[in-house]
Parts: structure tokens; sequence; C-alpha cells
């Protein structure tokens, strides 16, 4: 197989921006949690609030800091391997990211500091300022991230002049036509991604017979999150679909593996073909189906790929699977919320191990969703990096092969062994859980355990 | 009167670079000094940079994203240019990052690789920024408004020479922020770290002056200066920067002995880093893509600047605000038991 620039460039950047997604997605969510877990201890002054976030600001602190190194990656790709997009769309995506890193990036990373190390050197009142902050940082970030990611996606406001992109109108350009739903869709998972990792995490505990009074908080305020936002995601994704119907119909017809045009059905099991321009289909409803979940109208008449010239179609397996896995996991989602709410309401929760196990087995369940929800609309707005602008294949580095093949190899390296250690120390974390007395950073237990810790480096 | 935006974005963009020098310098360099270390003093050292680094890297991020927003073109040719010693910096900048937590959780054999991955990762995160700096210096082969050299047009004599001078510098100001937050044995030591890295440095910046003079005609015709002749009319004006770094190295190698000082280390080390930084701009301006695309030739469209202008008249103040406030809630000495959990 022949690795160009191109092929590779395109590895590269699924490779990176799939490995950092996984960290923004769950400290978004926990962010907020945390600045909801410190209100609470602040206003109930009850111990197991503190707790719970003394415990789970250690996991924050893990996730953050690769969160934040893979995201530095992120803004030198777009020069390093995708120059001719950034010369054609610097103008118009430009500012967008400049405002990410003036309003969250910077509130992020410099109120983190007094987050994790100023427990003991900073009044509540600004401590929990600070968690307020970083917290609404990561929403921020979210906010103008997703904004330039839309405009990829369907771009308005927009003018070309001398071969470049320019804005014409900002409030179009950064309120495009896809962001306001799929920001909710974002922030939304972002949330479940969290909340069923705090479900996963005390299901864990309760199954090894380690439940305390925080463990079993944590999974009710999980339970209550999940219960509420699974189903309400079911909606705003369907909203995020119509859109994408209405100006990215390509990519529609390829999640749904739709190649004639017609009153089309939902095919919820098959195998989407590009060779044969057809699906093979094991599980579908009946015509008009499809028609009816996608334009609301059953007799609709929506296009199938051939409607449009190979050249301008999506690759379809990758959105076609991507998205029915989404789906599931969103409706496994769905079904663990509205059950643990369930045994929650009749007083069976703490004694049902078959809703622990469910908890814990579904834990990871958010960065799935997450990742295959993100596979499907990057690859199904193919073979374009700006929809109907700008083919990817033209957006491409003037960087030689081996260049390319060698930073993907080191990525790889680098990612392979950054992702299981920090993988290996969260999991230590939430095998032990939050105990009823959580220590307080920086305080005086602490030399004796940095001391022994420096020992085990010196010694053996 | 119409505003000059493209200049003055290379001014703000010119002003995060130098931040990030001098902030992420002193922590990159504080890294770089760990293998000098014992075990004890590594906790110090982490503890004296972990509350800050996070903040001092995001001006990197300004700078990778400014240049983006506001040079698109100038972003655009430089970033395939230096391709491997920027992928380089990112990954070892991953490791040194993820360090700062990790080696607080890993055991034994864990902590060990993360201490050394911290080290290590400063290091080479140190000289591939030295390496970036002196490609950059040498010139960008630019072809139809796009980068048409070969990947490893970075690498030569003079750019093994500024990737040393930038890691030495940057394990100065390592050495001068310890002067400033450790006590006892590990500040004696961080003075005797910066006296000797005060001498190399010194012979560093003046080997670098001399040959940026001869590694482009066009710096040279700048500053007046060739084997054959030197114009004092171009000299003269251009002067006070070597002027200032000599002064600067002189000073910080007194203060650094005197067991009184504190942030006077640090800041004449800041002065000659300023000096180095200004010679360098001088010599560049108001090329963004040397020696082929100016400035006025690489700039966004007027109303991107003009937007991105309204965001950093209002935000960077704040965060320069609440950055210096964040540095005055950790000020004092560093203990290893404010640092991790």
């Amino acid at each position: 197989m022949h690795l160009d620039p191109f092929i590779v460039s395109r590895i590269q950047f699924a490779f990176t921006v799939a490995f950092h997604i996984i960290f923004p997605a769950f400290t978004i969510g926990l962010g907020s949690y945390l600045a909801v877990l410190e209100g609470l201890w602040l206003v109930t002054r009850r111990a197991v609030f503190r707790n719970l976030y003394l415990f789970w600001v250690k996991v924050f602190a893990l996730a953050f800091g690769m969160g934040v190194v893979s995201g530095v990656v992120m803004s030198y790709q777009f020069g390093t391997n995708w120059s001719v997009f950034a010369v054609k769309t610097g103008s118009v995506l430009g500012p967008l990211l400049g405002y990410e890193v003036l309003t969250a990036f910077f509130l992020e990373a410099s109120f983190l500091g007094i987050m994790l190390f100023g427990w003991k050197r900073v009044g509540p009142g600004l401590h929990y300022t600070a968690t307020c902050f970083v917290a609404g940082g990561t929403l921020f970030s979210a906010f103008w991230i997703l904004s330039a990611n839309s405009w990829m996606q369907t771009p308005a406001g927009y003018a070309l002049e001398n071969g470049r992109y320019i804005a014409v109108d900002w409030l179009k350009v950064i309120f495009n036509p896809s962001f306001p739903s799929r920001f909710a869709h974002m922030v939304t998972a972002a949330y479940l991604t969290t909340g069923m990792t705090v479900l996963g995490a005390s299901g864990l505990l309760a199954l090894r017979g380690r439940a305390t009074a925080e463990s079993r908080t944590m999974q009710r305020m999980a339970i209550g999150l999940v219960a509420i936002l699974a189903p309400l995601q079911l909606l705003i994704g369907h909203e995020s679909g119509k859109v994408a119907h209405e100006y990215q119909p390509t990519k529609v017809a390829a999640m749904e593996g739709w190649w004639e045009t017609g009153r089309q059905p939902t095919i919820l099991i098959g195998w989407p073909d590009d060779r044969t321009e057809t699906t093979r289909v094991l599980l579908q409803t009946p015509k008009g189906f499809g028609s009816w979940v996608v334009a609301g109208d059953a007799q609709a008449e929506l296009k199938g790929l051939k409607a449009w010239p190979k050249a301008d179609r999506p690759p379809t397996l990758i959105p076609f699977w991507a998205f029915r896995f989404m789906v599931g996991l969103g409706l496994l989602m769905i079904g663990v919320g509205l059950g643990g709410a369930a045994l929650w309401a009749t007083g069976r929760l703490d004694r049902s191990k078959l809703f622990q196990w469910a908890a814990l087995l579904s834990g990871p369940s958010g960065f799935g969703a997450v990742i295959c929800g993100w596979m499907a609309t990057e690859v199904g707005r193919q073979p374009y990096v700006v929809f109907g602008l700008l083919r990817t294949a033209d957006a491409v580095s003037p960087v030689a092969a081996g260049a390319v093949q060698a930073s993907l190899a080191g990525f790889m390296g680098v990612y392979a062994i950054v992702f299981s250690a920090g993988v290996l120390y969260i999991c230590r974390l939430l095998v032990v859980g939050p105990q009823p007395s959580e220590t307080e950073p920086g305080d005086d237990a602490m030399p004796v355990r940095r001391m022994l810790a420096s020992k085990l480096e010196q010694g053996a | 009167m119409t505003l000059d935006l493209p200049l003055i974005w290379a001014g703000i963009l010119a002003t995060a670079v130098l931040l990030y020098v001098l902030l992420d310098g002193f922590d990159l360099g504080v890294g770089a000094l760990f293998a000098l270390a014992t075990p004890e003093e590594r906790d110090v050292m982490t503890a004296s940079i972990a509350p800050v680094w996070d903040g001092n890297e995001t001006w990197l991020v300004l700078g990778g994203g400014g240049l983006f927003a506001a040079f698109p073109l100038a972003y655009a040719v430089v970033m395939p240019a230096f391709y491997l010693p920027i992928m380089l910096m990112l990954g070892a900048l991953i490791f040194r990052g993820v360090a700062f937590e990790f080696r607080a959780h890993g055991r034994r054999s864990g902590r060990r690789f993360w201490t050394f991955a911290f080290s290590a990762g400063s290091i080479v995160a140190a000289v591939s920024q030295g390496f970036v700096l002196g490609g950059f210096v040498q010139g960008i082969t630019v072809r139809n408004q796009a980068f048409a050299g070969g990947p490893l047009d970075w690498l030569t004599p003079f750019s093994c020479l500024t990737a040393l001078s930038l890691t030495l510098g940057y394990a100065l100001l390592g050495s001068c922020w310890l002067i400033a937050k450790a006590e006892g044995d590990l500040q004696l030591k961080a003075r005797r770290w910066a006296k000797r890295l005060t001498l190399a440095v010194a012979v560093c910046m003046a080997l670098v002056s001399i040959a940026t003079l001869s590694v482009n005609p066009a710096v040279t015709a700048r500053w007046g200066v060739s084997m054959h002749h030197i114009d004092g009319s171009k000299l003269l004006p251009l002067s006070p920067a070597p002027v200032l770094g000599g002064l600067a190295l002189a000073w910080l190698y007194l203060s650094a002995g005197r067991e009184t000082t504190t942030y006077a280390p640090y800041a004449s080390a800041a002065a000659a880093f300023l000096a180095g930084y200004l010679g360098l701009a001088f010599s560049i301006a108001p090329y963004v893509a040397p020696y082929q695309l100016t400035l006025w030739d690489c700039a966004a469209k007027d109303n991107a600047l003009a937007l991105m202008l309204v965001g950093v008249v209002i935000m960077l103040p704040v965060i320069l605000g609440y950055t210096a406030f964040v540095y005055w809630i950790f000020r004092g000495k560093a203990k290893a038991e404010h640092g991790y959990h």
C-alpha cells in the first residue's frame, strides 16, 4: 500500500484528535461536577461532598493534564499537516480559535493551579471561584471549538476573496446553522460521559463491598443526571441529525446507508459497500420510516448517495457503523439511567447486584459514544474538510511522506505509553474510591508520603 | 487614521512568544536541571513550578494559535518547514506535561520512569525549540507562497548552536527561579548552577550573535557589520541590545553569588533574554517567514484582525492580571509538601 503524506496526515489527525477528545469529553463534565460538589459542600457543610470533591479532583488532575498536552498538538497540526487549509480558512477560523485561547485556555490553566494546590492557601470562597472558572473554561473552550468545527460542517457568513475565505458576518460564522445543536449535543455528551464514569466507579465499589456514604451519594447523583440527560440527548441528537440532513445530505445518506432515492427505510443492521453501491440489509424498518425520522414525513422522497457524483460522496462504512454504535450506546445509557432511577425510587438500589454490574460495565460507554459520534460526523463530512468548499485532498501540507510517517509512529508510541499509564493511575484511584476522610492537599500528612516516595526512587 | 493591524498583531505575537520564553523557559529549565538534583530536591523543584507550568505553556498555544489567526500564510509556511522539530517538541511536551501528575502516582519503577520523562522531555522540548529558532533565523525556502524546502533544511551547525544556547538559557532561567523559590542546600546549588550557566550563556550569545551576522546577507546589511567593514551609522542605533545583554549577564553573575538575593538573578536573566530577543527581532523584522514573506504579506483579513484585537484588548489585561494573582498566591518558598496529593 502506498502511504502518501495525505493518507498518513489523515490517519495522524484522526488518531491524535480521537485521543484528545477522550479527555475534554471527561473534564468538561467532571469540571462542572466538581463545581456542584464544592458548592454543595460550602452550603451544606456535609463532609460527604468535601470528600467527593477531594477524591474526584485527583482524577480531574490526571485527565486534565492529558487533555492539555494532547490539545497543544492540535493547535500546531493545522499548520504542520494542513497548511493549505490554514491559509484558506485562517481569516475565518483563526479568530474563533484565538478567542478559545483568550477566553478559555488561560482561564483553565491559571486557575487549575489554585484548584489543585490552593486548598490550604486561599479561602473557601476563592477556591470555589477557581473551581467555577476552570469548569467555565472547559465550557467556553467547547463553545469555540464546536463553533469552528461546525463552520467546517455548515459554513456560513463567508465570502471568497483571492482564493481565500473571509468573514462577511461574524455572527453568522460563529452561530452557523449546525452550531447550536452540535454544541448542545457535545456538552450533553460530555456530561453523560462523566455521569456514566461516576456511575461505573460507584458500581465497582458496591460490587467489591467497599461502598461508602460517599460512593452511594455519587451513584445517586450520577443516576439523576443520566436519567434526565440521556433521554434528552436522544432529542438533541435527533435535532442535530435534522440539521445535517438539511445542510449535509450526503453525510446523512452515508450514515443511513441509503443509495437509491425514494421513501427511505431505517436500516438497523446492514453492511454498506461503496464498490457495489448497495447496502446488504439484515434488518430494517418498512419504507417511509427513515423518511419520517429524518424529514418528519413518511411520504418524503429522500436522496440516496447515487444522486451525487462519486467524487462528492463520503465513504459509507465508518459513518454507518459509528452512528449505530453511538445510538446503541445512547440507548444503553437511557436504560441504565431510567433503571437506576426506578430502583432508587423503590428503595432497592443498593441491593441490586444486577444494576451494579450494569453500572460498572456501562461505565466507559460515554467515551465510546463520543468517539463514534465524532467519527460519524467527521468521516461523513468527507471528501471535504470544509463542507462543499474545500476538499481534504487539496488541504494538505507540502511535507515529506517520511516525515509524516515518522511523526505518526512517534505519536502512536508516545500516546500508547501516556494513555496506558494515565488509565492505570485513574483506575488505581477508582478502585480505592472516595474515603470518609479524604486528605486535604498540602497538609501535614504529606511530607511523610513524599519522603517515602523519594526513598523509593533512590533505592531499589 | 487607520491602524496598521498586521503590525499591531506582530507586536502582540512577539510579546506572547517573549512571555512564553521567560515563563515556560524557567519551568523547562527546572526540568532540565533534574538530573543534577537529589530525589528530595526534585520534589521541591516540581512543587515550585507545579501550580504555574500549565499557564506558562498556554503562551505557546497563543503563539501557535495566534500565528494561525493573525498570519495564516506564515503559519502555513513555517509549520511544514519545521515539521520534525515541532513534532519532536510536541512529543516531549506531552511526556513532561503528564509527568507532573504521573510522578506523584507512580510507584517504584513508574516514578523513576516519569522522573526521567520529565527531565528528558524538558530538555528535548528546549532543544527542539532551539532548532526551530535557528532554522527561522537562517531563513525558509518559499515558492508560490508555500514551503518548498526539504524536511531537514533546519538542521545546520548554526541551528545546533541555537539549540544548545536555548537549552542552556532555559536551564539558566530555571536555576534563577530556584534561587528565588528554594532554600538551604538546593538554593546554594542553584546559585552555583546559575553562575556556571551565566558564563556558558554569555559565550553562546556571543557566538550566536556573530553567527547570525554571517548566516544571511540581509541580516549583515541590517546591522552594518561584515568582515571587512563596520558601518557605525547602522550599528550604533542597534547597539543597546548587545550592551543590555552584556550588562544583564554581568549583573546576573554577581547577584547569583550573593546570598541575600532572591528574584534579582531571575530578573537579570530575563533582561538578558530580552536583549537577545530584541537583537533577533531587529535582525528578522519585518519578515514572519524569513526572508521571503513579510508580516503584511501574511496577514489575515483586516476584519479578522480587528475582531481578535477587541478580544486581546479586553482579555489580555485580565489574563495578565489573574496570572500575576496566581503567582502571588503561590509566592514564597516552595516545599515538597506543597506539591502533589
